[in-house]
Formats: structure tokens, sequence, C-alpha cells
């Protein structure tokens, strides 16, 4: 059977005056619809590297990315993105900043009053209505990728990409993030492609862990399954057997057999 | 809003006046008033006592009381001139009531009134020339930084001839100018006389590359992440422009309309001078010719006008420049 969202035999190559660097060799991923994966690995990897071709800022030098069939090698509204940086339109209150992507993506598709649900519906989803009306700079950090959440979430993609949505975070508003995403993954089950470097949030939300090796040329080491029944809660969890298993599987990965070599 | 037009000063008055703790409002009346006064006096005390120390050709070089006197006789001439502009039109429309009166079909005259410009109308004449330059470079200048920040190629082609021509001086463009404007605009019954068009062509030419730099160095400095967003959207050229670029890069473009807009009535005087436009640059150099025991008095005035003026066109901008911006908490100085 086709698969949702295939990278397939994905290699790039970027331009130094040293000739040619190789920052991904033969990344093959097959992705199912609903599907939540993690891609976790020492930062340089090229994580960031592959969400960049499968949201198609980057061209693949060899290989391509296929999506419901179709390849894809421009950006595009059915991959929306997260960035680290919430990447919110500072002059723009949260409420157009959503708007912004509303109106480019469903023009002519919805009303007025529709696209005006739609915005308040998907900043509903992250809770920030009660701030809908701020500007960016008025709000802190998690309520900044919120916003960026809901932006992302308004488009209706078919694939959510998020580059380190949490990184910027402290550690419990991270959680709270988290717990959110939980929520409106339950809810809409999206597929999404989440980057990270923390071992803990891949293994909370993930279905499917992607673990990279080192750089250059990296390419994916394994895949851990992360079979947890949902809802998860992270109480519960840990000190959940399983989850700890699955932790120091990632962990054992990330720092027994892909040490970094410069720290 | 008195935070946003620079009146910064006026803020502890309105404070005061509302009843807000009189001490600290006091201190920074003190601060924002009475130190820039007392640095006015300090300077005015200098000035007075160190220009009678120095005798030129033309006598005493004036002190602070001289030139108010010969501010009050410039006012004085502006409102004598106008009053017999009245008088001229009044005489001219009684007589032609007369002929009228006389022969119904009798063809009427209507003449302008020539008399001498007044310091006013010299002020005036200055402020639309200089407006009328910076206007043209600001729309060459905005379109052209715009896009030579979005293309790295188009900005390494540009940037040598901007290098170049960013420190030419306007007295070396005004020969060039002036003989261009001469061949070119020839017209019979001509809307701008040569010498506005000449000088507010060599303001163009000045206060072109201060927008240009800013604007496209605020362009190409834009988030990387706001563009991706534009093309995950997959905006158009233009709605990324309007939508994102000019927003994220408002605050470098006005940065640079300052600096033009200030370069640009400094050039304009030094222009008024050559070129003989009526404005502030002719008025310093006829006194500077007519070298009479006033002149030197007069021309200080002008002086001081030119940079009240200057600091005023400052202000405005200063105040769009907050206005426009989104991060109304910037520190813009």
């Amino acid at each position: 059977m086709e698969s949702y969202l295939n990278i397939d035999h994905v290699s790039i190559e970027f331009p130094t005056p040293n000739g040619p660097f190789k920052a991904l060799d033969n990344v093959s991923l097959k992705i199912d619809k609903g599907e939540f994966v993690s891609i976790i690995g020492h930062s340089g990897c090229g994580k960031s590297t592959v969400m960049n071709i499968v949201g198609g800022l980057y061209q693949a030098t060899e290989g391509g990315v296929i999506l419901q069939g179709k390849e894809v090698n421009e950006p595009g509204p059915d991959r929306a993105i997260v960035f680290q940086n919430h990447s919110l339109f500072p002059w723009l209150t949260a409420y157009e900043n959503v708007e912004i992507a509303v109106k480019s993506v469903f023009k002519g598709k919805k009303s007025k009053q529709e696209m005006k649900a739609w915005i308040e519906h998907n900043i509903e989803l992250v809770h920030m209505s009660h701030a809908k009306d701020k500007l960016p700079a008025e709000l802190s950090g998690g309520m900044k990728q919120r916003i960026g959440i809901a932006r992302a979430l308004a488009m209706e993609p078919k694939v959510l990409l998020m580059d380190e949505p949490f990184g910027a975070l402290d550690a419990l508003t991270r959680a709270h993030l988290q717990d959110s995403l939980m929520e409106i993954q339950a809810d809409l089950n999206n597929t999404v492609m989440m980057i990270t470097h923390d071992v803990d949030e891949a293994v909370l939300l993930s279905d499917k862990i992607i673990m990279m090796t080192n750089g250059p040329a990296a390419t994916i080491g394994e895949i851990l399954d992360v079979k947890l029944e949902r809802p998860r809660h992270r109480l519960q969890l840990a000190n959940d057997v399983e989850y700890n298993h699955y932790r120091s599987e990632v962990i054992h990965f990330l720092h027994e057999r892909h040490a970094r070599k410069v720290a | 809003m008195l935070e946003l037009s620079g009146f910064t000063w006026f803020i502890p008055l309105v404070k005061l006046a509302t009843g807000e703790p009189p001490l600290q409002q006091l201190q920074d009346l003190f601060k924002m008033i009475g130190l820039p006064m007392l640095a006015m006096i300090i300077f005015l005390g200098l000035w007075h006592v160190g220009a009678a120390k120095v005798v030129t050709s033309l006598g005493q070089v004036p002190g602070p009381v001289e030139v108010w006197k010969q501010a009050s006789i410039l006012i004085d001439e502006h409102y004598i001139e106008r009053e017999k502009e009245v008088k001229f039109h009044e005489r001219q429309d009684v007589r032609n009531a007369k002929k009228l009166a006389k022969d119904p079909d009798a063809e009427i005259k209507k003449r302008p009134y020539t008399g001498r410009q007044t310091y006013f109308d010299q002020i005036l004449t200055s402020l639309w020339t200089v407006f009328v330059g910076f206007f043209i470079a600001s729309i060459i200048a905005i379109p052209l930084g715009i896009v030579s920040g979005l293309s790295n190629t188009l900005y390494s082609a540009l940037n040598p001839l901007i290098q170049i021509f960013k420190p030419i001086s306007p007295l070396a463009w005004l020969p060039i100018v002036t003989i261009v404007v001469s061949a070119v605009y020839v017209s019979e019954d001509p809307m701008f006389s040569k010498s506005f068009i000449t000088s507010a062509i060599t303001v163009t030419l000045c206060s072109l590359w201060p927008t240009l730099i800013n604007t496209a160095v605020g362009v190409s400095s834009i988030d990387r992440d706001l563009i991706n967003v534009g093309r995950v959207l997959r905006l158009s050229y233009a709605t990324t422009v309007f939508k994102i670029v000019i927003p994220s890069s408002i605050p470098m473009i006005f940065t640079g309309l300052r600096i033009s807009l200030g370069i640009g009535w400094m050039v304009l005087i030094a222009a008024e001078m050559l070129a003989q436009n009526p404005g502030l640059g002719k008025f310093v150099w006829d006194q500077f010719q007519n070298g009479s025991s006033e002149s030197l008095g007069r021309i200080m005035v002008a002086v001081l006008t030119i940079g009240i003026l200057g600091f005023m066109l400052d202000r405005i901008m200063l105040t769009m420049q907050k206005f426009f911006s989104y991060d109304k908490n910037a520190v813009i100085r």
C-alpha cells in the first residue's frame, strides 16, 4: 500500500568553497496518515534539513518527497511549518497573524464569517482567545508559540511540520504546551512531523521516533515504535516501565552508539 | 500622543497638573527644560562676549541682540510688503471698475503683484524645494531599495554605483544639473523656474543614497523565517512586499528617510546659493554680496532659521517614524 507521506531516498548537498558538503545521505521514511513522528538527533545532524526538504524550503539533491501520491518540491500550506522562534509578524496582533494565513489559504473557499469563525476556533484550540488582540511583543514565549501553532493548524495542513517548536521555552511552559499539543492531536489526529532534541518530549508525544546518525552525510540510524497507550499522562508515565524502556533506548542510541565526537 | 510627537518635556507638566507626586515631576521638568535652558543661556552669553571682540570689514560681528533686531526687521518688512500687495490689488480693482463703467466691453487686465520676496516667502520657497527634491528621491530610493534588498544579485550589482555616487558633493552636481536642465527643460510657459528645478534635482541626487542604503539593508536583514512563512503561504511577490517586507523594514526605511531629509536640507542651501533659487540660500548669498552693516546680522538670522527648520523637519520625520513603526517601545533618537 502506498504511504501517506513518503520521503524517498533523499540526499542533499550544499555547495561550499571546499566542494559540496553532503548533509543528508539516502534518508528514506514512510509516514502514515495521522501518525505523530519525531526526529531526534544531535544538533547539526541535519534533522532540520529533513524538515526543510519536506516543507519545500530546500530542494533535495537526490530523491524526493511524495505526499499523497504527488511529489512536492516547493513550500505550500499543505505542509504548514511551526518555526522554533514562533515567527509571528510582530506588527500584527495574534488574531491578525492567524488571519493572514487563513485569508491566503481559504481565499474564495470560505466566506468572511466562516473565516472569522475558523480563525477564532483555532485560537480557542490553543487556549489563547483571551489574548487574541495582543501584539506578539506583549505575549510570553509560550503564548507566542501557541499562536504559531494556531496559525499552522488554521492552514488545515496535510502534514504539520514542527521545527523544535518548544526548544526555546522553559521546562514548565514546554510541558504545558506538550499537553496542549497532545489534546489537539487527540482531537484532530493530524499527521505531524516534529524535530526535537528532547528525549522525554519525543517519547511522550510520538508514535514513532526517528533517530538520526551524526553528520556529515547523516541518515536514519534507527526507528523506534512507541506503543504507549493514548491518552498519555506525564505523571503516570514517570514511573512506567515501558516508558522508561523507550526512553533509555533513545538515550542509548544518542549517547552510546552515536555519541558526538566533539561536544 | 505627546510622547509620539517628541514633546516629552510636556509630559511632566501634564502629570503635575493631574496631581501626581510633585517632587519627581519637578525633577523631570528640570532635566527636560531647565538644563537645556541653562545651556542656551550660557551659549548666548558666550556669543555676546565673543562677538564683540571680532571686528570685520562690515563692522562688529553681531551679537544675539543685534541678530534679534534684524529678525524683527525682517518680520516687519514682511508685513509692510503684504500691505503693499493688498493696496496694489485694491488700486487695480478700482481702476478696472472705472474702466468697465466707462465701457462695458473694455478689456480688463489683471496684473500679478511683482513686489520683492519677503523673508517668509523665501522660507516657503526653500521648504517647497526641499520637499519636492526629497519626495522625488524617496519615490526612487524606497522601491529600488526594496528590490535590491530582496535580491542579492541586484544588490551586488548596484552597490559599487551607490558607494561611488553617495559621497559626491552637491556643489559638484550643480553645474551638470544646471546645464542639463537648461538643455532639456525648455518650454514657452514654464510651470517651474529653472532655478527651482535645478535645486530640487540637486537635493534629489544627494538625498537619494541614505534612504536607498537603509532600505536595502533593512529589507535584506528581515528574519528569514518571516519570509519562509510567506513562502509556505504561497504569497505573491507583491503581497510579500506589502504584507511582510515593508512592515518589517519600516524602521530602517524611516531612519534612511530622516538622514536623507537632513542631508537634503543642508544641500538645498548650497544649491540655492549657486542656482539662485529664491529661497534661504539665495537670501544668504544676496546678503553676502550686499555687504551692508546689517548683512552679517541678517545672515545669522538665516543661519538660525535654517537650523530651527532643519530640527523641525527632523522632528516631523521622527513622529512619523514612531507612528508607522510596529515597535512603539523602541528608543528612537
